[in-house]
């Protein structure tokens, strides 16, 4: 079965019911089980689970540390252009905002780098918009061999792509690509995103597959928490990771949880997810699986990060600029969201030490591609 | 007790510690030395090979300290075997820890792919020490291919379940020609010790270290139930008696 009929199998109203009527002894049901299913997954993202929330970050906290040990591993955001065809309405880079564009030129590419490396990082993550005529493979290929000599461990958040083109860039050194779903509501989906080619919930639903056919080494997933009931959103991303663990047994996951910020010309979340809420769910994520990584974005406040090293993410950014140019070459350029924790790199590596966990700046290597 | 010798090389210590998920490199280096292990596995896709000053490799320099280096990461024999030609230029040693687990989930290694990059890099002058399923026939492939050990698992790594294979492990040291180190999923000193008192030649731990409470007293336990473990296999464990012997034996007629 493709993930798109497993997901035409399900409806999201019977879906959210089924969260909803979760009770206390689904929950301890799901917390006492050593092996727990999307059903207990249900369990414990649903409102039954909130008195239950001390005892999940202790799990959470044991399971993390048992897989990935005492440990954070570090990554900056490299944002090469803010080129956009699609209109998304919660996006600082939507095209209907009218606002000057930028496109990283290769001179541009290396004085970001050597401001990135400065800071120490040794896995990046590069970021576009969705501009097929000027942000394509080929620019990206280009991007990633000028880096490449730089990091040991290359990750994209760019347009969704065809499989040929995934295996083009798992080719030229590609360790992970990350694309979200934003939302798995199929209208709801429509109506955040009316223009462009984006506005194909199908295609997008269907391209963690592409990246899984292309041998790249790690698939990203994520919903954008704001859009729509995180609870139900989060069942189906849960949904799409187990069935792609399941059929790219080769491949490794994370999940990352963008929270919704403030950005040029955007709405308001229509949902707004609490602090103790997206506790809840990394703990959830965690229980489910222990495999799976997951990841804290600069979106967060100073006070959720430095609370949540413990307690099951296993990476974070730090000293992020989500402008291109945002490093050395045009700190003014317009970016996609505020980032809310504005500590730099050094900053966030003492407060990891600090939590009695090391930081992994390297945790691949290009000899191994 | 006897003296571990593999591939020509003496041990004192029978206990092979695992250098990732300590919450400090400094953590980390004073487990190892309270361990009293000569010989710990470092990851290569952790070293960064760029700087003369990576934090793990600075705090591994002791003499008497010998690296092992891993190939985690590594999906597929040739992966492995690049790997390894990385290892050894920029650690200058031939000793070499195969893991191939294309499997990210629960690091299942693959058999197929490990008796491969075995016999390739015991070619190439590797010292191999396969990390494997707790597979009998497998390490008879592995010792006809010029494998210098074999560290089947005791269960899943990093699981701390302890001798799930026992069954299998103790086929495996009943065979073997080549040291056999029992490698992952060992969560307590107890099982270290039962490890011993089967025979293993020698075990290898970092989870339950690491992760401990207390990770430089636990790798003090460690230390010490590797010891009595071995002591205990030397000294010839008693047979266990599922009953009591019958006062008028079967066999009393031929008297």
């Amino acid at each position: 079965m493709s993930f798109k009929e497993l997901y035409n199998s399900q409806n999201w109203e019977e879906v959210k019911k089924t969260i909803y009527d979760k009770t206390s002894q689904d929950v301890e049901k799901a917390l006492a089980s050593d092996r727990r299913t999307l059903e207990d997954f249900k369990a414990l993202i649903s409102p039954a689970a909130v008195p239950y929330l001390e005892q999940m970050a202790q799990l959470s906290n044991q399971l993390t540390k048992k897989r990935f040990g005492k440990t954070i591993q570090m990554y900056a955001p490299m944002y090469l252009s803010n080129e956009c065809n699609n209109i998304c309405t919660y996006c600082g880079f939507s095209f209907d905002n009218k606002v000057k564009r930028k496109t990283l030129s290769e001179k541009e590419i290396v004085q970001e780098v050597e401001e990135i490396k400065k800071h120490g990082f040794n896995h990046i993550l590069l970021v576009t918009g969705e501009a097929n005529q000027i942000v394509h493979v080929d620019f990206f290929l280009k991007a990633i061999k000028i880096i490449k000599s730089q990091f040991a461990n290359i990750s994209i958040e760019v347009q969704p792509l065809e499989t040929g083109e995934y295996k083009q860039l798992h080719e030229a050194g590609v360790y992970s690509v990350l694309v979200y779903q934003e939302t798995y509501h199929k209208d709801v989906y429509k109506t955040y995103h009316p223009k462009g080619k984006k506005s194909n919930f199908d295609y997008r639903l269907e391209t963690p597959d592409r990246i899984g056919e292309a041998g790249i080494h790690k698939i990203g997933l994520g919903i954008l928490l704001g859009l729509e009931d995180w609870r139900v959103d989060s069942f189906y991303c849960a949904l799409h990771l187990d069935y792609l663990q399941k059929r790219y047994w080769q491949t490794k996951y994370s999940i990352s949880f963008p929270r919704m910020r403030p950005a040029e010309g955007i709405i308001e979340p229509n949902v707004i997810v609490t602090d103790k809420e997206l506790l809840q769910l990394i703990c959830a994520y965690r229980l489910l699986n222990e495999e799976v990584e997951l990841s804290i974005s600069t979106r967060e406040s100073e006070k959720f990060r430095n609370n949540i090293i413990p307690l099951g993410v296993t990476s974070m950014s730090a000293g992020s600029k989500t402008n291109p140019g945002g490093y050395a070459v045009d700190t003014g350029s317009l970016e996609q969201f505020e980032i809310s924790d504005e500590r730099s790199a050094g900053e966030i590596a003492a407060l990891i030490t600090n939590s009695g966990y090391e930081v992994v700046w390297k945790d691949w290597d290009n000899v191994l591609s | 007790m006897k003296k571990l010798i593999i591939a020509n090389k003496e041990f004192q210590s029978r206990l092979f510690l695992g250098t990732g998920k300590f919450g400090s490199a400094k953590l980390m280096e004073e487990a190892v030395l309270a361990s009293g292990s000569e010989l710990v596995t470092v990851a290569l896709k952790r070293v960064d090979f760029e700087t003369d000053t990576d934090l793990l490799l600075t705090h591994l320099q002791h003499a008497h300290i010998n690296l092992l280096p891993n190939t985690s990461g590594a999906r597929n024999a040739k992966e492995a075997v690049f790997a390894a030609q990385l290892s050894r230029e920029a650690l200058e040693t031939n000793w070499l820890k195969l893991e191939i687990h294309p499997d990210p989930r629960y690091l299942m290694p693959d058999a197929i792919e490990t008796l491969k990059a075995t016999e390739e890099l015991a070619k190439l002058g590797f010292i191999v020490l396969p990390y494997i399923h707790a597979d009998p026939v497998l390490c008879k492939r592995l010792e006809d291919v010029g494998t210098a050990a074999v560290m089947p698992l005791g269960s899943p790594i990093g699981s701390n379940k302890g001798l799930k294979t026992i069954d299998f492990l103790e086929i495996i040291i009943e065979q073997s020609r080549v040291p056999v180190i029992i490698d992952a999923g060992i969560g307590a000193p107890s099982d270290a010790a039962k490890a011993m008192e089967l025979g293993a030649d020698a075990v290898l731990v970092n989870t339950a270290i690491a992760v401990a409470g207390n990770p430089v007293e636990m790798a003090r336990a460690f230390k010490m139930a590797v010891e009595a473990g071995r002591l205990a296999y030397e000294s010839k464990l008693g047979t266990i008696r599922n009953r009591a012997e019958a006062s008028s034996p079967l066999t009393a007629f031929l008297d």
